[in-house]
């Protein structure tokens, strides 16, 4: 039995030494790695604020036990562009409004790109679907689907 | 940073199941780690105190939790523990139990749903859970390994109350095995929002040409799911088997004789007056679906 | 009409006033990289937290620190003996222990603070404190506590505030006469953005410098420097990043409680509150219980309108008496009305405190009137929308309070223009399972659906009232930089996610004719900026900045003038070029400015008001913004399901200064207007919340929030500094009643009469509220 453990977190190996073994992949992501850009709302699956991908799937880390993580790719927000730059969602939500207090913002940019990833020509009620398990309290949620709406487009190349 | 005495928990992850129940049988009072989505908000909120020697089993490494098995001559599936509810939300499960498909489309949130197994559903035994009256309506059996052997149960058997199973120390629930019926299936629940919500009144109907029988499981309306066996012999009864559509007259019976078999409690989401007239209608509506 | 396709994409990097410039700080939100008070690490830093108590009425007999002391790991334990200076605080009255002392008065209520290495280390020292209560019966029923035979369970006795309204004849009456009482129930704020702070002491133990998330630096720091017993200048605040406010952050919550541990220690902590405790670390809209009666001419015209309303204030004072305030003077809605008796009270109870949210009284009140202004077309037989028309407000109309209206108050192009915009084209059980009421519930029949419209219209007041000298600050910095001249702009004015940011550099860029404007960071090392609160700060801080930039200006001109024998009143800002509309001098503003550095810090205030008499009359509001919304709601009336399909609204925007922000306002407070109309409510039973959590306290989703039409009515009103009106409340304020109303009317479909419909009286509507039927459920 070890008290340190490694996780793999964009593409990088992070050593967790020293850890309460108890702590959320959330808590050990921002408190003991330093990645501060998924939050934490509710702490219980509820809002989506910390959304971040392991193994390719979108999962919220409040309820992933950071310990039982280890082995598995895990991308955060700080780790869905490459090389510094904002990726497309990233911009189309800059671009259209959909940032407001921006609580949310880093949860839905990563339930974004899954759902996009998966289906690249969502209808509006889709992409409701996809992002209903993020909560927005400023946005009302319209400049987001917009926002949506203006990547698929984009990435069709315009195209209907 | 600094250093942290509270305690040191082991996490342990097989990647067998005989490892897993190796695991269990050498750490008794270990807690068994799937999706986490139950787990991790007692964890969150305090209300699983992680104590000094505690042994964590994390379960989502162990193939054959993982999988899936349609035995077309038994006409069976047989769902690994493991299989999360985004899994069963999809294709190919859809296709072959499309009750549980529905269901698995209200569970929590997408983010939930990748994480959320049916085996954790079922460990959890919340009379909300969602994919409970499905399994109860198509009279699943639950497998349970140990170091010592495995067993198999009704899932009505094993699922007891309130959070409260058939599960014994050092065992592991492996996976469920549901009956393919032969006719319609379907699950409706009620909540207060349109995403991520508890239900407050949820009810299967499972119909099986073969056998003539009409099925009818409730969840939120008892400390545990409910079948409503008087409801269910009465629609089995007076049903059109021919395939006209039912009679309103019969489903409102129907619905009348479900309200009848649940058992609601009042409390902060809904009244029970409320959930048992939820139930009717939910019931209603449900067998005017199966026999449109 | 401003579709939202018309709203400028931001392809203006350096925005001007009318463009929709990107937020400054959207790059960082994207990235994940902005600093919410939160994320905000500190070495040495240590966590803090907080005891709380479990009985909503209990006498503290004893507090036993020593068995958290003992726990490894723990560095303090401090209860109310350890505070230094006052012992309570309040916005208003400072009424409210910083850690209770002698009683315990809601659930929830502070009784001890720690300190520890681990936020669960913290949570056991807590458990480890040993609390010995004797329970009290909580006082839970506002008519009881208007009761003067009922014991008080504050010193300051049990009525928080009395004030009547009496106006023109109180004894007129009306050939037709509807009355009804109407409740809602407690709405929290729910920003996402969680209570977070982080308190550094000074080396010398006599000040602190605090990093924390809230709507209003200065008055903060007053009730810190008050109970730490420290002068103000010690106390530095720095607006640590908001994730939201909504009101709920305009009350002191751990601002002194991280202070108190940091100086205690010497050593740096950060305190953040959990979801379940938020809902018990601030404050509340409040709960209210509304009769209203009104008089009417045969043909719709308002003679009269009586009214009672009872506000549960909870626990403590906070901003209760400005929320009754608010509530009774709106007690008219935007319609004229000669004749007015109102009563009203807020009340204590051992209720969780009430205080500010969006809206501000004004919200129970609106869904009061436009409730009965429905009843009243039904009664007189008249259109909702004719009945609203025939009595709309005009600019120079009297409110009840004998103020006239001098805004702009286009109360009836609001309703016009809310009208012409397009019904939803999905007809009703069109399109997909999740589009039903029930979602992928799939509980739809579609045969039990009904689709009901709805209206609502509101009046709001903007900025505060009753005499507050209200007034915010703002610095301009202009000289010429490495890369040409540069604006720099500096204000305590909390953003918290409105995009305040965004329009101070876009009006500094029109004043100014500068394209490089850089924001100060939001501190108290400038004078205050008032509350990000009231739909004020576009006026109030944007009217800082303004006249800041203007004052500036004038000396760039003046500077300008003497260089070329101009009078400066000749000279204007074109593009990035300062012009002489009489002569022939242009000239780049980078050589105007030359080697000079400009730097004014400018006091805005908005004109006086007044208090109000016995008889509730009195100028006493600054100015107002009004609002119309439709809804337009699909409703399952066998379960009482429902599924918000549009909702439409016109707003009195006086002039978007950011179209896409002010868009980005509606929509959000409509989703809080829905949420209170169909979900949103904090469950209290014995006086005990049972329902601190988002599996409970239910916000709506992508799936619950229709999509929105919004039509922006722009007529600038001369009284406000940039002509623009506040935004961020009409929108959470008539879209309820306007939901609501498409309820009652899908029921009178289903039920061929209003048996049901008359019975929609409250919010949030649940199902079993629509569902109801002749056996009552």
């Amino acid at each position: 039995m070890s008290e340190t453990y490694r996780l793999h977190v964009n593409g990088v190996d992070h050593e967790v030494a020293d850890g309460w073994l108890g702590e959320s992949l959330l808590y050990v992501l921002r408190e003991r790695l330093g990645l501060y850009g998924s939050k934490g709302a509710c702490e219980q699956g509820e809002c989506g604020s910390c959304s971040v991908l392991v193994d390719g799937e979108l999962v919220c880390a409040c309820l992933v036990l950071a310990a039982g993580a280890v082995g598995r790719p895990i991308v955060t927000i700080e780790g869905i562009g490459a090389g510094g730059e904002l990726t497309d969602v990233q911009r189309a939500f800059v671009d259209t409004g959909a940032v407001q207090c921006g609580f949310c913002t880093p949860g839905l940019i990563m339930a974004t790109h899954r759902l996009l990833d998966r289906d690249p020509d969502p209808a509006d009620i889709d992409i409701r679907e996809a992002l209903s398990g993020n909560i927005c309290r400023c946005t009302g949620y319209g400049r987001i689907v917009e926002a949506v709406q203006r990547v698929a487009v984009a990435r069709r190349g315009g195209a209907r | 940073m600094g250093l942290c005495t509270i305690c040191q928990v082991a996490v342990l992850i097989p990647r067998s199941l005989h490892d897993a129940l190796g695991a269990l049988d050498g750490h008794p009072g270990a807690l068994v780690l799937a999706g986490g989505t139950d787990l991790m908000v007692e964890v969150n909120e305090g209300h699983r105190r992680i104590e000094p020697d505690l042994t964590v089993v994390a379960v989502d490494r162990v193939p054959e939790l993982r999988t899936w098995t349609l035995d077309r001559a038994a006409g069976t599936l047989r769902i690994g523990a493991g299989v999360s509810y985004a899994e069963l939300e999809d294709e190919p499960l859809a296709e072959l139990l499309p009750a549980l498909a529905q269901a698995a489309r209200t569970v929590g949130s997408p983010q939930i749903r990748n994480a959320a197994t049916i085996g954790g559903n079922l460990a959890t035994c919340s009379p909300a859970g969602d994919g409970l009256p499905v399994l109860s309506a198509l009279g699943a059996t639950v497998e349970l390994a140990s170091a010592a052997g495995t067993r198999t149960l009704p899932v009505d058997e094993f699922m007891l109350g309130v959070k409260r199973t058939a599960l014994q120390p050092g065992e592991l629930l492996t996976a469920v095995t549901v009956p393919l019926l032969q006719g319609w299936q379907g699950y409706a629940k009620v909540g207060v929002r349109n995403a991520m919500v508890i239900a407050i009144a949820g009810a299967c109907v499972a119909v099986d040409g073969p056998s003539r029988s009409v099925r009818l499981a409730l969840g939120s309306v008892a400390p545990t799911v409910v079948r409503a066996a008087e409801a269910e012999a009465y629609a089995s009864a007076n049903v059109a088997w021919s395939g006209d559509p039912v009679d309103p007259a019969v489903a409102a019976e129907f619905g009348r004789l479900a309200a009848e078999a649940s058992r609601p409690i009042d409390d902060h989401r809904a009244t029970a007056a409320y959930r048992r007239h939820a139930v009717e209608v939910l019931s209603r509506r449900l067998l005017t679906r199966a026999f449109a | 009409m401003t579709a939202v396709a018309d709203v400028a994409a931001p392809t203006v990097a350096a925005g001007r006033i009318g463009d929709s410039p990107a937020r400054p700080d959207g790059e960082a939100k994207v990235a994940g990289s902005f600093a919410f008070a939160s994320d905000l690490p500190f070495e040495s830093a240590v966590w803090g937290a907080t005891l709380r108590s479990p009985h909503p009425y209990a006498r503290i007999v004893s507090v036993d620190a020593a068995p958290a002391l003992a726990i490894a790991g723990v560095h303090a334990v401090l209860t109310a003996a350890d505070v230094p200076g006052k012992s309570t605080y309040g916005l208003i009255t400072a009424d409210q222990p910083v850690l209770a002392d002698g009683f315990a008065r809601y659930v929830g209520e502070p009784i001890a603070i720690v300190a520890a290495d681990h936020p669960e280390t913290c949570r056991r020292a807590l458990d480890a404190i040993a609390v010995e209560y004797t329970v009290l019966e909580p006082l839970i029923d506002p008519a009881g506590a208007l009761d003067p035979r009922r014991p008080a369970i504050h010193p300051d006795g049990n009525v928080l505030r009395e004030q009547r309204i009496v106006h023109g004849d109180p004894d007129a009456t009306g050939d037709v006469v509807v009355e009804g009482t109407y409740a809602l129930g407690m709405q929290d704020q729910a920003f996402l953005g969680l209570e977070a702070a982080l308190a550094i002491p000074d080396a010398d133990g006599g000040g602190v410098e605090l990093h924390v998330a809230t709507q209003w630096l200065h008055e903060d720091r007053r009730q810190i420097a008050d109970c730490l017993a420290i002068p103000d200048e010690r106390v530095r605040l720095v607006l640590g990043g908001v994730g939201g406010a909504f009101g709920a952050r305009e009350d002191i919550s751990l601002q002194v409680h991280s202070c108190l541990l940091a100086l205690h220690l010497g050593r740096p902590v950060r305190m953040h509150y959990s979801r379940a405790e938020s809902f018990c670390g601030h404050v509340h809209r409040h709960p209210a219980t509304i009769w209203m009666r009104h008089h009417a001419t045969a043909d719709g015209e308002l003679v009269k309108v009586e009214a009672r309303f009872v506000l549960d204030g909870g626990a403590y004072a906070s901003t209760s008496s400005a929320v009754l305030l608010n509530a009774i003077t709106h007690a008219q809605g935007p319609y004229r009305c000669p004749n007015a008796v109102v009563e009203g009270y807020a009340v204590r109870t051992n209720h969780l405190p009430c205080g500010a949210m969006r809206g501000f009284g004004v919200v129970q009140a609106c869904f009061a009137h436009e409730s009965q202004i429905d009843r009243l077309a039904e009664a007189c037989g008249l259109d909702p929308v004719e009945l609203r028309l025939h009595n709309a407000m005009v600019t120079g109309d009297t409110l009840i309070t004998g103020q006239v209206v001098e805004s702009v108050a286009p109360v009836a192009r609001c309703l016009r223009e809310t009208a012409a915009l397009p019904l939803p084209d999905v007809a009703l059980g069109a399109g997909s399972a999740l589009e039903l009421p029930g979602g992928a519930g799939l509980t739809a029949d579609p045969e039990h659906i009904r689709r009901g419209i709805g209206w609502g219209v509101t009046i709001k007041n903007l900025m505060y009232s009753e005499g507050f000298d209200d007034y915010s600050t703002a610095r301009c910095v202009l000289r010429n930089g490495p890369g040409g001249p540069a604006a720099t702009v500096k204000f305590a004015t909390a953003e918290v996610g409105q995009g305040f940011v965004t329009i101070a550099a876009q009006i500094a860029r029109t004043i100014l004719g500068v394209d490089d404007v850089e924001l100060g960071r939001i501190d108290t090392e400038i004078g205050s900026a008032g509350s990000t609160s009231a739909s004020r700060q576009t006026w109030m801080s944007g009217g800082a900045v303004d006249a800041a930039c203007r004052a500036v200006r004038e000396e760039l001109f003046e500077r300008v003038g003497a260089a070329h024998g101009i009078d400066p009143l000749r000279l204007v800002i074109d593009g990035g070029d300062v012009v002489d509309t009489i002569g022939e001098l242009r000239q780049p503003v980078a050589e105007a400015i030359g080697d000079a550095v400009f730097d004014r810090t400018v006091e805005y205030h908005h004109r006086p008001t007044e208090e109000l008499d016995e008889r509730g009359q009195g100028n006493c509001h600054t100015a107002f913004a009004f609002a119309a919304h439709r809804a337009v709601v699909d409703v399952d009336t066998d379960l009482g399901l429902v599924r918000v399909v549009q909702v439409a609204t016109a707003q009195d925007v006086g002039r978007a200064l950011n179209p896409l922000s002010v868009i980005g306002q509606i929509e959000g407070g409509i989703a809080q207007g829905l949420g209170l109309a169909v979900m949103e409510e904090i469950v209290q039973v014995d006086g005990v919340i049972r329902n601190a959590s988002f599996t409970d306290y239910l916000l709506p989703t992508t799936l619950d929030m229709p999509p929105v039409v919004a039509a922006l009515v722009e007529e600038p009103d001369p009284q406000a500094p940039l002509g623009a009106k506040g935004v961020g409340e009409p929108p959470c304020i008539s879209s309820t009643p306007a939901i609501v109303a498409a309820i009652r009317d899908a029921l009178r479909q289903a039920d061929g009469d209003s048996r049901r419909a008359d019975r929609i009286n409250r919010v949030p509507v649940r199902p079993s509220d629509i569902a109801a039927s002749e056996h009552e459920v």
